[in-house]
């Protein structure tokens, strides 16, 4: 069996997940929500350590995992880039926004900058149609963006 | 407190009464005569809302300033500030509303909170400015009452959003809230509330339009020892945002009506299957439950009845599919959300194999209000076969974005003439698109169709959740069928061939449409495959996913055919076809252009006319949007 390499406080912090949830693998969703949340993403090493706690075969776990678009294999970031792709603002030229990001940042849809500034990312509606097209960048929404704003923006973080 | 009884209910609606009344009023208020402290109003209320869009738009901080404001001035005890859900109107957000006058600010921003609070609350004088300018009358309207976008609306599942705390279930109270519930389950029996959801017409808003009646009525038939609730909260058609809406502005309307379907169908458990990127609807309905709960509303012999409910909340994790019943009950237990064929349908065999009926948020968003208005108010609603309203998430080219909700049968033209108020900028209607990925793109002719669920089906679209996107000129339709084949072919779960290679065949073809390499034998293709893809697929994902292709084939097949055979796409919208020319008789020499070239393709002497290098080009447009001297123009 591989030796699990992640941080010993993060393992000891997903063991309690597991038990929070009665280490039930009807419950394989909400506890990857969480251990998400630790570290941004799901390594290889965490997803080992919850099928063995859950007694399911790791393949499971992979597989639940890739199923959905909202967990992660790679780490983000420090500044997640998501580009809403919803229809209201495909409509509205979202595409060309996400072009000119992908341009400037010398990333595609999915990957982290090499000194791990930034990341980018689709996202299907934020909810924000009335702002369309919209990009979240961490938790903040820039609203009405043209191509020509992205660099603006880009250089305004840090 | 515990509420064990119709008394103890009626005694809370009671006492909470006299906040909403001062609304009410205002919802009243015909002379239009704005209200000010020092003008003798005794009480008033500032309503700021706090759905999404408008937090995205610091709605919050102008809640918290105006707060400030007030305490600083030791107006708190006469002035409530409250956030409710979403009013509707999100391009003109964020939105603020004054009570008892009803004045209704668009845009406002933090810093406008002084001269809210001073001018307006304390003066009684409306601040103009932020007040919504009509664009036929050129007039300022302060009561929404009066604005176009509003005029041909019925709120009846958003009947609260926007005007009650979401967080405070004695507001939901006042508003007859839990009334269904209790009137339910002391008055009547399952199958009298079944009977009678049933007399309403009321048909399944997620999309299928199954009526809800019937389908209680099956889960109620099943015999078990445990049958589950479930609530579907999984809004994944991108553009949409109804549901999140009403679960952001009236949680307990869900919570109220699912209890009542828990007492219909013989259920105790209930469960709301919510997407994880909503985290403020998944706060407020946490917020309702736990209120519920703590109300007696909700867990052991609920007002003394010996029925017991209660819900528990399980989160989506982004896959669209999971919108199909079975693959999000799969996806409930843990495991991939793969549907799989029915029947055996989730009224005999759902979640952990027990009965269980599956319900979208605003079907349920509606059972409370048709159980005390009566079936016969609600069946009066709408058209024959389609009965009460619908709500529609109302984007892309048009002025008003919004959440808007309409009798079933108004009109496209209505929606989006009247209370879309036309294209923006003054651009030619296109098409609108209904029902998201499964749905289609309906023309100018389609325009004077009933907006009903047979009607929508029949012209090859279909009703789907309610999202609606309009676009004009600018749209290239064959780019649009891409944008949809694109979405699907990323969210096909893989488990039926038609779906997973279909589709993906279909997606290549229009990639090669779009890149300019298409002939008129794949437009053959498309529609072969397309129907081959309807006919064969597992689930309603799959058999709806060509319905983009084939309704913009359909109404667009002039479109397809440039792209094929002229290698033009008129909308100017797919890249391979285009060609940027610079005027020599309009350019200056500036060079602006040539400086923010990614490419390099720009060439020409300072004070020069400059040329394009058609081979270099990648066709980004940076050029045309930062030449000053229009000299740029695309083909």
């Amino acid at each position: 069996m591989p030796e699990i390499k992640l941080p010993c406080d993060v393992a000891g912090k997903v063991d309690a997940i597991c038990e929070r949830h009665g280490d039930n693998p009807g419950e394989l969703i909400n506890i990857l929500h969480e251990a998400q949340h630790l570290m941004g993403y799901l390594p290889e090493e965490m997803q080992r350590m919850i099928a063995r706690r859950l007694n399911i075969p790791v393949s499971k776990v992979y597989g639940v995992v890739t199923f959905y678009a909202f967990f992660t294999m790679t780490a983000k970031g420090r500044y997640p880039v998501s580009v809403c792709m919803g229809t209201a603002c495909y409509v509205r030229g979202s595409e060309k926004l996400l072009d000119e990001f992908k341009r400037i940042l010398g990333i595609d849809v999915g990957q982290t900058t090499p000194d791990g500034k930034f990341s980018l990312d689709c996202l299907r509606c934020v909810g924000a149609c009335g702002l369309a097209p919209v990009v979240m960048i961490g938790d903040k929404v820039y609203g009405r963006l043209q191509p020509v704003d992205v660099k603006r923006i880009l250089d305004e973080l840090e | 407190m515990k509420i064990l009884s119709i008394g103890d209910l009626e005694a809370v609606r009671g006492r909470a009464a006299g906040r909403l009344q001062l609304r009410e009023q205002g919802d009243r208020n015909a002379d239009g005569r704005c209200c000010g402290l020092e003008s003798g109003t005794g009480h008033m209320q500032v309503l700021i809302c706090g759905g999404t869009g408008c937090k995205a738009s610091s709605s919050h901080l102008i809640c918290g300033k105006i707060k400030e404001l007030l305490e600083e001035k030791g107006l708190s005890d006469r002035v409530d500030v409250v956030t409710t859900g979403c009013f509707g109107f999100c391009e003109k957000g964020p939105v603020v509303k004054i009570i008892p006058d009803n004045t209704f600010y668009t845009q406002v921003k933090p810093e406008d909170a002084v001269e809210i609070v001073e001018e307006h609350i304390v003066g009684g004088r409306r601040v103009e400015r932020l007040l919504y300018l009509d664009p036929k009358s050129g007039q300022h309207v302060s009561d929404s009452k009066h604005m176009d976008f509003y005029r041909k609306q019925k709120r009846v599942a958003l009947r609260n959003c926007g005007f009650i705390d979401p967080e405070n279930i004695e507001e939901y109270i006042a508003r007859d809230g839990y009334m269904a519930l209790a009137h339910s389950l002391l008055d009547r029996t399952p199958e009298e509330v079944i009977e009678e959801v049933k007399r309403s017409g009321l048909r399944g808003r997620g999309g299928g339009g199954f009526p809800t009646g019937v389908k209680w009525g099956f889960a109620r038939k099943s015999v078990s020892d445990i049958k589950y609730v479930v609530c579907n909260a999984d809004e994944g058609d991108p553009g949409a945002f109804m549901d999140r809406s009403i679960m952001e502005g009236d949680p307990h309307s869900i919570v109220e009506a699912m209890a009542i379907c828990g007492y219909s169908i013989g259920s105790s458990k209930g469960l709301v299957y919510i997407r994880a990127e909503y985290p403020l609807a998944i706060h407020r309905l946490q917020t309702a439950i736990a209120q519920a709960r703590e109300y007696g509303l909700l867990g052991e012999n609920i007002l003394g009845t010996g029925f017991s409910f209660d819900i528990e909340i399980r989160y989506g994790a982004g896959a669209f599919v999971c919108g199909e019943e079975t693959a999000l009950i799969h996806s409930m237990e843990g495991k991939r959300g793969e549907p799989t064929m029915k029947p055996p349908f989730p009224a005999e065999s759902g979640y952990l194999g027990k009965p269980t009926n599956v319900n979208n948020v605003e079907t349920f968003a509606n059972i409370p209000v048709i159980l005390t208005r009566g079936a016969d108010w609600f069946a009066s609603i709408g058209t024959e076969k389609s009965k009460g309203t619908k709500v529609f998430a109302l984007a892309g080219k048009i002025n008003n974005v919004g959440l808007i909700e309409v009798p079933m049968g108004t009109t496209l033209r209505e929606v989006i003439y009247e209370i879309g108020g036309g294209i923006k900028g003054g651009k030619k209607f296109k098409a609108v698109q209904t029902g998201g990925p499964s749905g289609g793109c309906l023309t100018e002719k389609h325009l004077d169709i009933p907006i009903d669920f047979d009607s929508l089906l029949a012209e090859g679209s279909m009703m789907g959740s309610g999202g609606m996107i309009v676009m004009d000129e600018d749209d290239c339709m064959v780019s649009v069928a891409r944008f949809y084949l694109d979405f699907t072919v990323e969210e096909s779960c893989g488990k039926c061939t038609p779906c997973r290679i279909g589709n993906k065949r279909l997606l290549e073809t229009l990639n090669k449409i779009t890149e300019g390499r298409g002939t008129e034998d794949d437009l053959k293709t498309l529609s072969t495959l397309g129907k081959v893809i309807k006919d064969t697929a597992l689930c309603g994902l799959g058999q709806t996913s060509p319905n983009p292709v084939l309704s913009t084939l359909n109404n667009f097949y002039d479109e397809y055919l440039e792209h094929v055979r002229d290698h033009k796409c008129r909308a100017r919208q797919c890249k391979a076809l285009l060609t940027y020319v610079i005027d020599s008789k309009l350019c200056i020499g500036c060079h602006l252009c040539a400086r923010n070239c990614p490419a390099e393709a720009i060439i020409g002497d300072v004070r020069k006319p400059h040329v394009i290098i058609p081979d270099k080009c990648i066709r980004c447009g940076m050029c045309m949007a930062r030449c000053k001297f229009k000299a740029i123009s695309v083909y």
